[in-house]
């Protein structure tokens, strides 16, 4: 039996300010993970990524990553989409600090 | 010091102008990111985990004060404060928006600096000894060899689309201070019979496969340097593999022909383009050399330095880690630590920049240098002005007396920032630094180099790190690799693994481990940490990092 698909996320960086985006239902982006669509069908999510890459002018590297459900919405599963969420750990820098 | 000619003035203008265009025809649809990544790489600009990220050339890692104020105005206006001093004498920004960046580039161009060339498959910025023109055990300033090698090597046609990057350090003194065996190529100038000329050493690299570079000409006369240089690369460019992105560097291609072979291929081609060069490059170097002579040096006392050193703890304390001797009587080299414990190495704030330049100014001819290790040097600071120097320091933070101890840690930016990172490098070098410092035991322990890379490419120089870290991803958890007895000098050396890695909460003790077993081991303590490691070996450096780790698991099970 195949493996069961884990849900995704459709993520990038905005053109014009470099930071992170998630791809929302209604086709918006937004900078908050816990507002974005969560895919769990695997041939939707090829869809909605090649919705993504499609919007060129807009964001830069769309690609599919790991999440896993959790209160207030999905969850990092690596560590590297951990940092991406939040910022750096050095300074209280981006998107740490853009939430306040 | 080298000012632009008309010459570079409009290339940089003209290529500045390109890429407003280019970033424009992005934004506005007309180029897709795949098209216009090239170009923006070639200008320096990369698109890390949260943001764009410039890395700005620092030639030879030489800035002017004005030069020096012009970044942190640059930090403060388009960025949030702050750079970061890189091991390749760069400096990066951390978060500039693609539509400033030309303007940027723009604020770079008015004092003479640029973006050109320090990312895609070119030749980088070339490197060059932190202390030259100013090192008591220097033949010559390596400098301006750089500033000819940057002259020709810059939008050089041949050489644009090279099989991968490619890299060039200059020293011109026996003490390697440059890291040459590491690059793709390393100049260490040599005189022969009274003759100037360069030892020249290629494929030397770290990375995925560390290789200590080989030398391929043991005397290469000045005058021969542009055509050997152009014969080595070009060999290169032939030969060097495209198909794998990891077999592509030169230190690969020397290792698959062997040195022999390269050194052939390379002769026969430096006999056929050694005539092409008719001398206008040894009329250009005589003028470049003619903007680096020597500031006037003042003859006079140094009372007040020696009253300081008498009266002051603090002062001697930074005095004995961070002064080195001058050639000229009466000056020193003062280095100035961005290692502050607990901070992130290599970032300077843009107050500390300006404070740096000013002290420039007043004390130190004007001239700034950034060392691959990630601190600024004033390379002429007369030693009457030292203790005023340190009071300013003090002022902005920036007298942390601990140059080459424990906590002058390189570290790469790693996954807070890198978007090739498998781990976190600066948090590692922060909680060590901490730790040390805590510890108390920092000037006991002398000489230490940690050099932390956050993944295989080796920014943070890991191999030849005395004790090196690599931060990797395993199985979704960050995990640190310890190599220890690298050396990145003149007696250069690629670590040993010492076995399994430690998670992040383990790496720190794992660390005090070693340092606490070469305290115990040293024959006295004159012996460095190097030397020791050299006679012991790596067993009981391995015993004291493994053992107690498996008797505990062993009591576990």
């Amino acid at each position: 039996m195949a493996r069961p698909f884990s849900p995704k996320v459709v993520t990038g960086n905005a053109l014009l300010e470099g930071d992170v985006i998630y791809l929302t239902e209604s086709d918006s982006w937004t900078r908050d993970l816990s507002a974005a669509e969560v895919l769990t069908d695997e041939a939707h999510a090829q869809l909605r990524l090649l919705d993504a890459q499609a919007r060129a002018s807009e964001i830069v590297g769309a690609y599919l990553a790991d999440v896993a459900p959790g209160i207030g919405g999905p969850q990092p599963t690596h560590f590297r989409e951990a940092f991406r969420r939040t910022g750096p750990s050095n300074y209280f820098h981006g998107k740490q600090a853009d939430r306040i | 010091m080298y000012r632009y000619s008309d010459f570079d003035a409009a290339f940089v203008a003209e290529r500045n102008r390109q890429f407003r265009a280019q970033v424009e025809r992005r934004i506005d649809g007309s180029l897709t990111e795949d098209e216009f990544k090239p170009l923006r790489l070639m200008n320096g600009l990369y698109l890390q985990l949260h943001a764009y990220m410039l890395r700005v050339a620092i030639p030879y890692g030489t800035l002017r004060s004005a030069q020096m104020r012009q970044l942190a105005m640059i930090a403060d206006r388009w960025d949030k404060g702050y750079g970061h001093f890189t091991t390749r004498q760069n400096i990066q920004f951390n978060w500039p928006k693609l539509n400033d960046v030309p303007d940027m580039l723009d604020a770079l161009a008015e004092v003479e600096m640029h973006a050109i060339q320090t990312s895609g498959n070119t030749i980088r910025n070339v490197t060059a000894d932190h202390f030259a023109g100013a090192a008591a055990d220097e033949i010559a300033d390596p400098r301006p060899v750089a500033e000819l090698i940057r002259q020709w090597s810059t939008d050089h046609p041949e050489f644009q689309f090279l099989p991968r990057k490619f890299k060039i350090a200059v020293t011109g003194s026996p003490n390697d201070r440059a890291v040459t065996k590491a690059h793709d190529i390393g100049l260490r100038m040599v005189e022969r019979d009274g003759e100037a000329g360069f030892e020249v050493i290629v494929g030397g690299g770290l990375g995925r496969t560390p290789m200590i570079g080989k030398v391929v000409r043991e005397f290469l006369p000045k005058a021969d340097l542009l055509p050997y240089l152009e014969a080595v690369v070009s060999v290169w460019n032939l030969l060097g593999r495209r198909d794998n992105k990891y077999k592509s560097r030169i230190k690969i291609t020397v290792h698959e022909h062997g040195i022999d072979d390269i050194r052939a291929r390379v002769e026969a081609r430096f006999e056929e383009l050694r005539g092409a060069f008719s001398g206008v490059d040894q009329a250009l170097l005589a003028d470049i050399e003619a903007t680096f002579a020597a500031p006037d040096f003042a003859d006079r006392p140094t009372a007040a330095f020696d009253a300081a050193y008498n009266a002051d703890p603090v002062f001697r304390a930074w005095v004995d880690t961070n002064v080195t001797d001058h050639r000229a009587p009466g000056y020193a080299i003062a280095q100035i630590s961005l290692k502050a414990h607990g901070a992130t190495p290599g970032d300077a704030t843009s107050e500390q920049m300006r404070a740096m330049a000013d002290l420039a100014e007043e004390f130190g001819h004007d001239e700034l240098r950034i060392s691959h290790e990630q601190n600024v040097v004033l390379p002429h600071v007369h030693r009457d002005d030292l203790p005023r120097l340190h009071a300013v320091l003090r002022e902005h933070g920036l007298a942390t007396a601990n140059i080459g101890l424990v906590s002058d840690i390189i570290a790469c930016p790693g996954m807070d920032y890198c978007a090739l990172a498998t781990a976190r490098s600066i948090p590692i070098a922060q909680e060590i630094a901490t730790r040390f410092d805590e510890l108390k035991i920092e000037k006991d322990v002398g000489a230490l180099k940690i050099k932390i890379s956050g993944c295989i490419n080796a920014c943070g120089h890991h191999h030849v790190g005395h004790i090196g870290i690599l931060g990797l991803d395993r199985a979704g958890v960050e995990n640190y690799q310890i190599t220890l007895g690298g050396d990145h000098t003149e007696t250069a050396a690629v670590g040993q693994r010492t076995g399994p890695g430690f998670s992040a909460d383990e790496i720190v003790p794992a660390v005090e481990r070693i340092v606490d077993t070469y305290l115990l081991l040293r024959a006295s303590a004159d012996e460095p940490f190097i030397d020791a490691y050299r006679r012991l070996g790596m067993a009981p450096f391995k015993a004291a990092l493994y053992d107690a780790q498996d008797r505990a698991q062993a009591d576990a099970a």
